[in-house]
């Protein structure tokens, strides 16, 4: 009788209960993807100024994105793949390097490493903003400049503690006697960190890897406070610089939404039951 | 444990330091130590390098900034005049600074409401949405579409919603049910509100996920004991479900509340502050003072508050996790 909290499966019988039902998850779905849809159609929608906002186009048009491709969408969407790329790839090595420390090895100090880690997660980009964008104007004793730099970005993403806490949980899991057959073989410890625990962690590696992009396409601050010339935009970043368009209206903005907004989605909808996985264990362990 | 005793016989190998020879070590031959002296020493330095490009990275980009603004904090911060040390006025001027204070106020509001708002919106959805059905599953993958958009699609986005002109998507609806038109962010008075129900949208999916999860959790014989007594519905809510929640709700909120304490990108995207400070949080504030106004001392100061603020709230949440063993 009680599959759910509610227990509403007397629903079933009664017509006008169900009717109800099915209007309450139709009125969540508009409620929650409504405004993501109206993106969609908005960017296809030739002169799309607010008062005309719908779910369908009712002149369907490319001009919104010719129109932001002028004022160098194409420019930001790439600033966004490479540091997406090219973070996400850091983020991920030096998650599974560091997790193999703290999961498969003993030494002095550890306690002092994981409190260290756990520390930096308390301290996003936007409570050291300021000091961070000094940093990076001026690295201690390297003396570099990544202000104005892709690397900029990057740099500051590669160290992400929910990632290498996710991957160090999963690979204490594995059995220590794969790893002692390999070292009495006489295998290095690259080769058993690299063709032993690396390939049974595939599923923590799609955790961290689904994650860790979500994260860095979400990012905002951090690129606003690397990039010196509106050049040195992410996509996210410049979408304020395409709110409005003599000639399109909010048509170029929509464009960019849709753009920003499709690889999220295409992630999310691919890996759901990764990241559904993830996301519990991430809310109510990590 | 088992799982670590390949690593504690590596890393202890040969070196007769006093950390060595832990329980759980299989006892290794002493000729081999003779044998690999050198690799023996080099051994215990291999945690070290598989950690290292962790540490470097977060030496540069966490801890160094942290240590230079907890630093600059002190100092009046002065281009080209040399830095001039002045205690704890830089804190004293949070307190007291009007503009900073009611930037204070708006966060403390925005944190609780956002949070409350989120967390009643998806305890409700979930209830509606719990359950096998192929329906069901699709609905809830739909409603948890704005958890994965960027916060600044999702800023953009509602700020069209919001176009304060009676064309406006929202007021055209508004005018449909028969009120309205608002002026939404352009109103003083009521622009932080419309900010929180953007965070409320944004965040009351991921509330319900998570709640899902404890729901399917819940044994559900004490439903059908409950209602053998004879209880309703709502004490079945209220006497079953949100004590076996209770723990999950507690850090959904605790952390909800931290997030909601140094929000800035949807303040930012949405608002920007305006109209006239009346959507300024802390974050918001911070970042106008210390990159528009060059004033680092102070934002230094305001930003080690937050954090101060941040890290009570999160040893909270750890120790409770501790004690309840979740």
């Amino acid at each position: 009788m009680f599959d759910t909290a509610l227990g509403w499966g007397w629903g079933r019988r009664h017509p006008v209960a169900s009717a109800t039902r099915l209007l309450l998850y139709a009125a969540v779905v508009v409620v929650f993807c409504g405004p993501l849809l109206a993106v969609f159609s908005g960017a296809f929608d030739a002169g799309a100024d607010p008062s005309r906002m719908s779910l369908i186009p009712h002149d369907p048009t490319l001009e919104n994105f010719q129109v932001a491709a002028e004022q160098g969408l194409w420019h930001f969407f790439l600033n966004s793949v490479v540091i997406a790329g090219g973070a996400l790839l850091l983020q991920v090595a030096v998650s599974v390097f560091a997790a193999y420390a703290l999961a498969r090895k003993r030494f002095r100090g550890q306690a002092l490493v994981l409190l260290a880690i756990l520390a930096t997660m308390m301290l996003p980009e936007e409570i050291i903003a300021i000091p961070l964008s000094l940093v990076l104007g001026d690295l201690p004793l390297l003396h570099l400049d990544l202000r104005g730099s892709l690397l900029g970005v990057i740099l500051p993403l590669g160290g992400w503690g929910f990632s290498i806490f996710v991957m160090s949980e999963f690979m204490k899991e594995i059995p220590a006697e794969l790893e002692e057959a390999a070292r009495v073989d006489g295998a290095s410890e690259m080769r058993i960190f690299g063709q032993i625990i690396l390939p049974l962690c595939r599923p923590a590696l799609g955790v961290i890897v689904i994650f860790g992009f979500t994260m860095i396409w979400d990012q905002y601050l951090l690129p606003l406070i690397v990039a010196e010339t509106p050049d040195d935009y992410t996509l996210t970043v410049a979408l304020a610089s395409l709110r409005s368009d003599p000639s399109v209206g909010p048509g170029a903005l929509l464009a960019g939404s849709l753009l920003a907004l499709l690889p999220s989605l295409a992630v999310y909808l691919a890996f759901q039951r990764t990241f559904m996985s993830g996301l519990v264990a991430g809310a109510v362990k990590g | 444990m088992t799982a670590r005793a390949g690593g504690t016989a590596i890393a202890d190998d040969g070196a007769r330091s006093p950390g060595a020879g832990r329980a759980g070590a299989p006892p290794r031959p002493a000729a081999d130590h003779r044998r690999r002296p050198h690799r023996s020493r080099g051994l215990r330095l291999v945690p070290w390098l598989f950690l290292a490009p962790a540490l470097i990275l977060f030496l540069y980009f966490k801890y160094i900034p942290m240590a230079r603004g907890l630093w600059m904090s002190f100092f009046n911060v002065r281009p080209f005049l040399g830095d001039e040390w002045i205690g704890l006025a830089n804190y004293g001027r949070v307190f007291t600074d009007e503009s900073f204070r009611s930037a204070m106020g708006h966060t403390l509001v925005l944190a609780t409401a956002q949070t409350a708002g989120a967390m009643i919106l998806g305890f409700v959805l979930a209830l509606l949405l719990e359950g096998k059905a192929r329906t069901l599953w699709v609905v809830r993958s739909a409603a948890f579409l704005p958890v994965v958009t960027a916060i600044a699609v999702v800023g953009e986005v509602w700020r069209l919603l919001y176009f304060a002109g009676d064309q406006g998507m929202l007021n055209t609806l508004f005018g449909l049910l028969g009120f309205g038109p608002e002026k939404f962010l352009d109103d003083p008075r009521t622009a932080l509100w419309w900010v929180i129900l953007v965070g409320v949208w944004k965040h009351a999916p991921y509330d319900m996920m998570i709640i899902l999860a404890g729901l399917a959790g819940i044994d559900r014989q004490h439903y059908e004991a409950a209602a053998l007594e004879g209880a309703s519905l709502l004490q079945r809510i209220r006497h079953v479900t949100i004590p076996a929640l209770r723990p999950v709700i507690t850090i959904l909120v605790t952390l909800a509340c931290i997030r909601g304490l140094r929000v800035f990108t949807e303040v930012f995207v949405l608002t920007g502050g305006g109209p006239a400070g009346a959507t300024d949080v802390v974050m918001t504030r911070i970042y106008a003072l210390g990159f528009d106004a060059g004033d680092l001392g102070f934002a230094s100061a305001a930003s080690v508050l937050l954090f101060l603020t941040t890290l009570v709230l999160t040893v909270a949440v750890t120790v409770y996790r501790r004690r309840r063993e979740i």
